[in-house]
């Protein structure tokens, strides 16, 4: 490996190569923004949140006396009068997928300075958000409907609505948090804020179209924690 | 303090290496053969950092976006909750020393004090003083940063941390009182009824932790950027001071530890809001079943512990780092072994995590995790060892300088050697079980968590006051603070291991009768006469700092001739950007002193190697 700067300058292959490279001065992560490199390690604090739920719900399902309740027939909805096991789960986990792959189109086409394109893909990645978070509460309101409720409910162990509405709850509100920023990213896109480099309301500082990269990273991340919930409730 | 080399030829290599395209050979151990010109420094890989300076007094001194000021602001922050944390060990040692002497302690207050006692000296004091003061105000000056690379959110980090200071203190005045559940804020018992505080006071509680956790992670991560990817040109990982080593890597275990209790929290807020029932199994009271059941006091347990094992070295590696600095700089010695007190600090700092259960022996457990547990604690033991005698070997044929610093780094490893070999007891299985909940338990955590970072924050004020408040705290006023606490701080726990061998349970309101009080009620009236000395003698510092400032002698610049760049400012007190126009370049590692063949004892981490050429200083 050579460093493009230095002419003649070899590093050693292999691991010493890599430590001497990683310990490097100036930055270890080369080339990578402060704002990414933030929010990769905010990323792995909030995976080690929702590793402790999800664990935490593993315990809990297990050491529960009482029977737990079974998910297809729980979560099943009524289509034309027959109840479909996992449809509404089905489409909130495609609508939430496909959110990720418009986000991602959004950021190539932020790069590229395509302000119109990069705008409307955020617009579009908020309203599928926006539209899980709908569903989510439809699916919320039906369950309450059927008697659900965090401290007890009809279908068996207590601890199934206490976990089901605390983890659909905190990742719905990681959802939400994300709309709510997108919304915000989509404004300053197509007023060019990031074309301009215009200053932060906040924090007074520049901004620039790998912010919208940042949020995309939390956006995924958001999308592939659904995955391992949807797994865990939905199919265990 | 030299500047950037001007470098001729046009390319330029990495300042570790010393590089030479042409001579590669001319690459040598030691300064001595090489030109002086051939150091080059990398090209600033970084634009300079965007400061956005402040308009207002508002903006300067209240939501300051300048680390140093926010390091001053958690820095004050703390010291008040520690004084609330001081005030109530006081009320309690009152009532174990003599009983029904002050007749407004109830045994509900009792527990109420050491409640909240506990968890402010840990987490609001402590973790707050070292990350978010030390942190704040250190790391960007010793990394040769401009500033943290957030400033923003690092001004909101200070205020979700004075929020949750603001509700945890708002839990005095709630109906019902603070919550008395004991630190750890053990189910069922916490939110029962017959608890004090089962109400108001543990919902604040709860909800100040959460604060505080979200208030950290915002602080946390620019503590961590700024390390990994804002330092300055030539100040590669092995050359950064320990201090900031210890910061960062407890800054890491914080990151990855809170969310336990996050999640622990909210689960709990949620049992006692909501009436779930994550941690709540079946509750027979007075012959009535509650509404609770099925749930697992147990997974409580492991949440806590797993955040709680590890913020015991996020108390710990903070003050391991900053006193293997101030033991080199006042032993004008290089730190022994320097790699290898990182790799000790990383170490112990990884190992912290696989520990945890071994404070939940007497809650039962599979003695095979029980056998897994004391294995990995006592593992643990091997790095903080080696740290222990690098430290001694750092002072060793060293020159001392017997300062009020110094004094309290030589405490602080006296108490840290006594509590660390208590530690080794209460780690095996079969020694903790008849020890645990005893005095000896008390002994062990305050010796090596309370007094000795304490020493360590006490020396760390010594050292940076000058360059924070430009004045030299005096000497003789902080030699006579060191000894009456020192002593006192001995006199109170020594005894204690002795009251917890016969038997003295911890968190009694009161011990009766009980035949083993016999023995101990001299013994708890001595402590707590002690307790009531130390506490007092911390006025020793308040009148030093009042004094200081209005009388003592300007400080010069670095008056302790240390390497390190925070020493190396553009003026004293440095301002919001730190180093002028122009950010320091970096050509070695901070702890060349006394180097064979230099004119003065200290080799600051800017000296270029042309300056250098004439010594013996090696190649770090
Ligand atoms: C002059 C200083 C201090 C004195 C006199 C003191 C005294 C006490 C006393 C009397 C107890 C209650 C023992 C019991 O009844 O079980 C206690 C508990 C405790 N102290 Fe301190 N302490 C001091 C400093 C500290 C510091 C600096 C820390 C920081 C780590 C600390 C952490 C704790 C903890 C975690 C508990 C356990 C609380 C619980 O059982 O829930 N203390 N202390
Ligand atoms: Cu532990």
């Amino acid at each position: 490996m050579s460093d493009p700067n230095i002419e003649g300058f070899e590093l050693e292959k292999g691991f010493k190569g890599m430590a001497k490279d990683t310990g490097s001065d100036q930055t270890m992560f080369k080339g990578v923004h402060w704002g990414k490199a933030m929010m990769w390690i905010f990323l792995l604090s909030d995976t080690f949140v929702f590793s402790c739920f999800l664990i935490a719900y593993m315990k809990g399902r297990s050491s529960t006396p009482a029977e737990w309740p079974n998910p297809s027939e729980v979560f099943a909805l009524d289509a034309f009068g027959v109840p479909v096991p996992l449809l509404l789960i089905a489409l909130m986990t495609f609508v939430l997928i496909t959110s990720s792959g418009t986000m991602a189109l959004a950021v190539k086409y932020g790069y590229e300075k395509n302000r119109k394109m990069c705008g409307y893909l955020i617009l579009a990645t908020a309203l599928g958000g926006l539209t899980f978070v709908g569903m989510q509460a439809y699916e919320w309101s039906k369950l309450i409907h059927e008697g659900v409720r965090p401290w007890s409910n009809p279908f068996g162990a207590a601890q199934f609505g206490s976990f089901f509405f605390m983890i659909t709850g905190f990742h719905g509100t990681h959802v939400s948090i994300g709309v709510i920023f997108l919304f915000i990213y989509c404004y300053k896109v197509f007023a060019g804020h990031y074309d301009k480099g215009k200053r932060g309301w906040f924090t007074k500082m520049k901004g620039d179209y790998v912010e919208v990269e940042i949020l995309g990273l939390y956006w995924h991340f958001v999308d592939l924690v659904w995955v391992f919930i949807f797994a865990f409730f939905y199919l265990w | 303090m030299s500047d950037e080399h001007e470098n001729k030829s046009g390319y330029q290599a990495q300042s570790s290496e010393t590089i030479h395209a042409q001579s590669s050979e001319a690459i040598t151990g030691s300064g001595s053969g090489i030109a002086p010109d051939m150091d080059y420094v990398r090209p600033a890989e970084l634009p300079e950092q965007d400061l956005y300076h402040p308009h207002s007094f508002i903006e300067k001194w209240v939501f300051c976006q300048d680390a140093k000021v926010i390091g001053v602001q958690y820095f004050l922050t703390a010291v008040f909750t520690g004084i609330v944390g001081l005030i109530l060990s006081w009320l309690m040692r009152l009532q174990l020393g003599f009983p029904g002497l002050a007749g407004f302690i109830t045994a509900e207050h009792y527990y109420q004090f050491v409640t909240m006692h506990g968890m402010i000296m840990v987490v609001y004091f402590l973790t707050a003083l070292f990350l978010g003061g030390f942190g704040n105000y250190l790391i960007p000056l010793m990394v040769g940063a401009r500033d943290m690379v957030f400033p923003y959110v690092n001004m909101l980090s200070f205020w979700m941390f004075f929020v949750a200071v603001v509700v945890l203190m708002a839990s005095f005045f709630v109906p019902g009182g603070p919550t008395g559940a004991g630190w750890t804020l053990y189910p069922p018992q916490t939110i029962l009824e017959g608890t004090p505080g089962h109400g108001w006071g543990i919902l604040l509680m709860l909800i100040s932790l959460s604060l505080f956790v979200i208030g950290f992670t915002m602080g946390g991560l620019n503590y961590m950027i700024t390390i990994l990817q804002a330092r300055t040109r030539g100040m590669t990982l092995m050359r950064m001071p320990l201090t900031v080593w210890g910061i960062f890597t407890a800054t890491v275990l914080a990151m990855l530890a809170f969310p336990a209790l996050l999640v622990s929290s909210i689960m709990m807020t949620l049992d006692k809001l909501l009436g779930t029932s994550f941690f709540m199994p079946t509750i027979l009271k007075a012959g009535e079943v509650l509404e609770y059941g099925g749930g697992s006091p147990i997974l409580f347990q492991h949440l806590f512990w797993f955040f709680g094992h590890p913020e015991v070295y996020i108390v710990a590696l903070p003050a391991f780092g900053i006193v293997s600095d101030l033991i080199s700089v006042h032993a004008r010695k290089n730190i022994f072994g320097y790699r290898m007190m990182v790799w000790a600090i990383v170490g112990i700092g990884a190992l912290s995590f696989f520990v945890w259960a071994h404070h939940m022996y007497v809650s039962g457990m599979n003695p095979w995790f029980g056998f897994f547990f004391a294995s990995t604690t006592l593992i643990i033991a091997v790095p903080t060892a080696m740290k222990v005698y690098n430290w001694i070997l750092t002072l060793w044929r060293g020159n001392i300088r017997i300062n009020t610093v110094m004094l309290w780094c030589l405490g602080f490893i006296v108490t840290f050697v006594n509590g660390g070999i208590t530690g080794i007891f209460l780690g095996n299985v079969s020694v903790d079980v008849p020890l645990s909940d005893t005095y000896f338990v008390v002994a062990h955590f305050h010796m090596v968590m309370g007094i000795a970072p304490l020493m360590v924050i006490m020396g760390a004020i010594y050292h940076w006051f000058p360059l924070v408040a430009g004045k030299m705290l005096n000497e003789k006023l902080g030699k006579w603070h060191f000894w009456i606490t020192f002593l006192g701080a001995y006199s109170i726990y020594f005894p204690m291991h002795y009251l917890g061998f016969i038997g003295v349970p911890r968190r009694y309101y009161e011990m009766y009768d009980s035949p083993y009080m016999t023995s101990g009620v001299g013994l708890n009236e001595f402590i707590s006469t002690a307790a009531f000395i130390v506490g007092a003698a911390q006025l020793f510092l308040v009148f030093n700092i009042i004094k200081t400032m209005k009388t003592g002698k300007k400080a010069e610049q670095n008056p302790w001739k240390a390497n390190s760049l925070e020493w190396y400012t553009s003026t004293v007190p440095p301002e919001h950007g730190n180093f002028g126009d122009r950010l320091p370049v970096v050509h070695r590692w901070p702890y060349d002193y006394n180097v064979p063949g230099a004119e003065q004892d200290y080799l600051p981490q800017t000296a270029a190697p042309s300056e250098v050429a004439h010594t013996e200083v090696e190649k770090t």
